[in-house]
């Protein structure tokens, strides 16, 4: 329901040192009318040019802290609040690659009510800020 | 009894405002109070950032909010997590607990309507009516499409609520099970994905027709070969139920709280899709007491071709809501 909003294009940026980035970072919304909490999140996979990075260079903060996927797994005290923006991040040796690329996001989400996963995706082509 | 049917709005209709954050819940307030839709429904999960540790700071702050606008609170749509954990759902227990969570708060929130999810089971909200009763809440199971009001799923509610002779317990119908028409915005998005007009024609006739959703899918996937967006479109069949708007009456006793569906609303006012003009008519013969509250769902059909007008829509659905409840006043005013 809100597929196309949830990269914010204009927000990737590398991270580390800036003449050898270890990875970059970009801010997203929950493609959902509601908030979650985070162990309900099973997926957030990125891809460059439609490759995909492997799922434990993914980070997830929505202000409380870095965590893996897997430590989002049992991370029943926090929320991805609705219409809020989280950080993602990914460590990428030389980070986001230059120029204009097309980064993607899916989120896979639990929600009880329906008998299938929810896949929320969002492609979108982008450059990290210099 | 006579009916007293009163207008409101849910703050999910304004979803693709508050999303964007170009619209705050205090806006939404004020545009419904601006319409005279002055009741006020919320979604915890989307509407509170503190949820579930609401303060009693925060709760002022929405009585605040309402007695400002003249608006009043009318019904929380709860949610309840079932696949919380990866490797297990939630116990009977633990589910009885997050519901009687969600009733406590709606209590310290003067709200005496529950929006009860569908899939929850029976079982459970039995286990639930004795703190329903205690709090003065009155748990609706959304009667939702595909679901509809005759279907067994919500009888077994109903059935429930009669046998513990309880008030506290029954449905809130969702008006998206009286859709007499497909909607045209849901076409009009699956021929922008590539759907051909004559087969997107033929899908549409077959609703007209009420011919069972799997005859036509059958027909566009495997007969006419369709492509994805065909075949999408064909499967919104399965949600499109057009239950007996005259029966509604028969089941006015189990609900208070009405969520009025749409998806688009015409120019003058009507809707294309959604049998308002049979349904309202026999709620006001049922002599029902209880609020229309607006529940727009067209963002998601337009929102890549237009920029969405959740206000408009809602004024218009509402203009639609004042011409059809007339009879309902001029009744009152005569009894």
């Amino acid at each position: 329901m809100f597929d196309k909003y949830i990269i914010d294009p204009d927000t990737v940026r590398n991270t580390g040192p800036a003449d050898a980035p270890d990875g970059f970072e970009f801010e997203s919304k929950l493609g959902y009318y509601r908030g979650l909490g985070l162990s309900m999140i099973e997926e957030l996979n990125v891809a460059i040019d439609g490759e995909e990075v492997p799922r434990d260079a993914v980070r997830f903060d929505e202000g409380n802290g870095p965590l893996t996927l897997d430590e989002m797994e049992t991370a029943y005290d926090r929320r991805w609040h609705f219409g809020t923006p989280a950080t993602i991040s990914v460590k990428r040796e030389g980070g986001f690659p230059s120029g204009e690329h097309k980064l993607s996001l899916q989120q896979k989400l639990r929600v009880s009510y329906l008998p299938f996963p929810a896949f929320n995706k969002d492609e979108k082509t982008v450059r990290a800020a210099a | 009894m006579t009916a007293n049917i009163k207008r409101g709005v849910s703050l999910y209709s304004f979803q693709e405002e508050l999303f964007l954050g170009q619209m705050k819940v205090e806006d939404c307030v004020e545009f419904a109070a601006s319409i005279g839709a002055n009741g006020i429904e919320l979604l915890p999960e989307q509407n509170m950032p503190s949820y579930p540790d609401v303060t009693d700071a925060d709760i002022d702050w929405w009585h605040e909010l309402m007695a400002r606008n003249g608006t009043h609170l009318t019904c929380y749509d709860m949610f309840l997590d079932t696949k919380l954990r990866k490797d297990r759902l939630m116990t009977d227990d633990e589910q009885v607990e997050s519901i009687v969570r969600d009733l406590k708060l709606c209590n310290r929130m003067g709200i005496r309507n529950m929006r009860i999810l569908v899939f929850v089971h029976p079982k459970i909200l039995a286990r639930c009516v004795p703190h329903a009763e205690e709090l003065d809440v009155h748990m609706g199971v959304e009667v939702h499409a595909p679901w509809h009001l005759e279907h067994a799923w919500i009888l077994r509610t109903i059935e429930e609520a009669d046998r513990l002779g309880t008030r506290h317990l029954g449905i809130l119908p969702d008006m998206g099970i009286f859709m007499k028409h497909y909607p045209p915005v849901f076409r009009a998005r699956f021929e922008r994905e590539g759907a051909r007009p004559e087969i997107a024609q033929f899908i549409v006739d077959s609703h007209e027709e009420k011919i069972m959703a799997e005859y036509t899918i059958y027909e566009v996937a495997v007969k006419m070969g369709g492509n994805s967006a065909e075949v999408r479109m064909a499967e919104t069949l399965r949600h499109a139920p057009y239950a007996n708007p005259t029966r509604i009456g028969d089941y006015a006793p189990y609900f208070r709280h009405i969520q009025a569906k749409f998806y688009e609303m015409n120019p003058d006012c009507t809707d294309p899709s959604i049998a308002y003009d049979e349904v309202i008519p026999e709620l006001i013969k049922a002599g029902w007491q209880g609020t229309l509250s607006s529940e727009y769902e067209g963002n998601r059909w337009v929102q890549d071709a237009e920029p969405v007008d959740s206000r408009e829509q809602v004024r218009r659905q509402h203009k639609m809501f004042e011409r059809l409840l007339t009879p309902a006043t001029a009744q009152s005013v005569s009894a």
